[in-house]
């Protein structure tokens, strides 16, 4: 059964081959443009917050932009995401408000959601746990007989984790309508990828369990987005889950705590600069005629504008309450809250005994 | 009322509760085809289907991990871990994702699972099957742990916590699956989460017990009824814990015998110990005792009735407290 894509390990790719997509026309493509800029924006604009402090430790996802958005827009709003933290901005292709995200990177309440309000799960902090998550919904969609599938983000070190392989597992026996998306950006903070796994590519995985597995190009977005739709048709079609190995490079350091000098080949990443995914788009859609100058500077502005309303509103945000400590732990929840709740207010007002 | 086995009412209560809200799924290794290694399961595949009692891939992580994705799906998954000992690797699950999920959506969703397991040692079983994991699960905040003594509230505790709105763990005492028998409401019955039960009356010394531990309890009582007047509480809820009910006992006997098969060290004992430090001093007429498993790995059988607290041991403790 196990069906590794064909041609092998090849990368598939698009742009380069300036091959078409079918099915997207001119609108559809610069929709991908404008959520891929907007990614961008979100990203380098969270690196100077963070510099000027005013969020906290934020994990980078520069060069990342191409995976999350041509896997996004293959999906339709009823599908589910489940993101680690590597995509933890995704909710604004769904419509979230850049100051929700914001504030769950300045660690404030405000920036909890509800996942059933965009069919988008929690942003997932410990690696690979999210995936068993993503195929029990997947499962669950498919014993309500319902056409949702769901799509989960997880990182090449991932693919080490227990829950990875628990997850894709119950997939393959369940046939759940799971797309099983790796970003394979070659490192695991300074690990890299050869320090993972012994297998050639991490493609191969998929055979292991039962299911198609195809590799492509991560820095293509169409590339993705093509991959991305024939899983989900698959999936919709009753053919179960695919594991989709998407290669890029980490081209910025993991997060703002890190300083990749030490262990990454700085020549290597100037060249993957200079061969970004957002550049490599613009290049193909101004070959194609369908970007120029102006169009360019309009959807650029729109991104930095939605940035500064995120980030002005995400500082209006009042301070949290302290009954939010206890407030949510449950939804029914012990008669002790109560009195905690009662006395830590008291001392927070100064009435010290 | 139907005169049954603990393991008869576990079963009694699944079928129930799949029968009247068709979101309840169980799901777990060998629940289906086998009924479980315990039969806790048996007949459901066959009444309700294999999509609702799934047998499904050996792997507790991805059972706890797929039950919350589940969860947000609209089901009510029932989980079983084999054996609990085998449960550790769920941990993972229930600590980063199964306490904080409802948490992390602002209240948004609710994920109302349930994790139950056959727990405890004292049946001559090989390593691993004998483990008395309550404490780790009680700790992690989010979560829920109740544990029935009696065949009844085994119905009625799972019922509960399979209608509860927040992730429950069920522990279920195997030592006394299959000894324990008593009249059980049938159809619709629920016990609360959250109250004791004062399983007989006392005025000199209350042990404080749950689980298996509450029947040996009532066999030290039996033993000690020419010296003293004993009282045993059975908390059946270890999260939300019935304080009230706790300290009512202790003001009337001023006297506590905590007994636990775990080990010693930071084990639910010593919270109960520590709620009795702070809300019971004037009430005490004598130091709070535990009687509990030791701090080793729970031994191979030979040695387990050495391990596993004994009428003899919390005689020799409530004798001990009453003198002093």
């Amino acid at each position: 059964m196990a069906r590794v894509a064909e041609g092998g390990h090849e990368l598939r790719r698009v742009l380069d081959e300036d091959r078409e997509v079918d099915g997207l026309g001119e609108q559809e493509l610069l929709e991908l443009y404008r959520s891929m800029v907007l990614l961008r924006t979100y990203d380098e604009r969270s690196v100077i917050y963070h510099r000027q402090g005013r969020i906290g430790t934020y994990a980078i996802f520069w060069n990342h932009e191409a995976m999350q958005a041509g896997a996004v827009h293959a999906l339709d709003d009823e599908d589910w995401i489940f993101p680690s933290y590597r995509e933890s901005a995704i909710g604004l292709l769904r419509g979230m408000p850049a100051a929700t995200v914001l504030h769950w990177w300045r660690g404030h309440p405000a920036g909890w959601w509800n996942p059933s309000d965009y069919n988008l799960a929690s942003i997932c902090v410990p690696i690979a746990t999210q995936v068993p998550h993503a195929a029990g919904l997947a499962w669950g969609k498919k014993l309500k007989g319902e056409r949702a599938c769901a799509l989960t983000f997880f990182g090449d070190g991932a693919t080490s984790e227990g829950a990875f392989h628990e997850g894709a597992n119950f997939a393959g026996v369940m046939q759940a309508p799971l797309i099983l998306f790796c970003n394979n950006n070659q490192w695991a903070i300074s690990t890299p990828v050869s320090a993972q796994t012994h297998a050639e590519a991490l493609v191969d995985k998929a055979v292991g369990y039962g299911i198609p597995g195809v590799r492509v190009d991560g820095g293509d977005v169409l590339a993705v987005y093509e991959a991305t739709r024939e899983a989900v048709e698959r999936a919709r079609s009753g053919g179960g889950p695919t594991f989709i190995e998407a290669v890029t490079y980490r081209a910025a350091p993991h997060a703002t705590a890190d300083d990749p000098r030490a262990y990454i080949d700085l020549e290597r990443v100037e060249q993957e600069k200079q061969n970004e995914c957002l550049g490599r788009y613009e290049r193909y859609l101004r070959r194609l005629g369908a970007l120029g100058d102006d169009l360019d500077k309009t959807i650029k502005d729109e991104s930095a504008e939605l940035m500064r309303a995120g980030i002005t509103a995400a500082e209006a945000e009042p301070d949290a309450d302290v009954g939010l400590l206890f407030e949510h732990a449950y939804a029914n929840p012990p008669a002790s809250f109560q009195a905690e709740l009662a006395e830590l207010r008291r001392i927070l007002g100064g009435d010290v005994g | 009322m139907a005169d049954l086995l603990m393991i008869e009412a576990v079963n009694d209560a699944l079928h129930v509760e799949l029968e009247r809200d068709d979101t309840v799924m169980v799901m777990g290794e060998d629940v289906g085809r086998a009924g479980g290694v315990f039969r806790a399961t048996a007949g459901l595949r066959e009444r309700f289907g294999a999509d609702r009692c799934v047998d499904t891939p050996l792997a507790e992580a991805g059972i706890l991990g797929t039950a919350i994705g589940l969860c947000m799906a609209g089901f009510r998954p029932v989980t079983e871990m084999q054996y609990d000992a085998f449960s550790y690797p769920c941990l993972d699950q229930l600590i980063t994702h199964v306490g904080r999920y409802h948490w992390r959506t602002g209240g948004g969703m609710e994920f109302p699972l349930v994790v139950r397991m056959p727990y405890g040692g004292g049946v001559r079983a090989p390593e691993m099957h004998d483990d008395s994991p309550e404490t780790y699960y009680v700790h992690t905040p989010g979560v829920k742990v109740a544990i029935p003594s009696t065949p009844a509230d085994a119905k009625g505790l799972l019922a509960a916590a399979i209608r509860d709105p927040d992730p429950v763990v069920i522990f279920e005492p195997k030592l006394i699956y299959r000894t324990e028998r008593s009249e059980v409401p049938e159809g619709d019955y629920i016990v609360p989460l959250g109250k004791a039960r004062l399983v007989r009356a006392g005025d000199d010394v209350t042990l404080v017990a749950y689980g298996a531990m509450v029947p040996l309890c009532e066999r030290a009582a039996d033993a000690l009824a020419d010296e003293a007047s004993v009282e045993v509480l059975d908390l059946r809820t270890l999260k939300p814990l019935d304080e009230d009910g706790l300290l009512a006992s202790v003001a009337k006997t001023g006297r506590v015998v905590i007994v636990q098969e775990a080990p010693r060290t930071a084990g639910f004992g010593a919270e109960l110990a520590a709620i009795l430090a702070e809300k019971a001093m004037l009430d005490l007429r004598g130091p709070v005792l535990r009687v509990t498993g030791y701090d080793v790995p729970y031994p191979y059988w030979k040695l387990e009735d050495a391990y596993m607290p004994s009428v003899e041991r919390i005689v020799d403790a409530v004798r001990k407290l009453l003198a002093f």
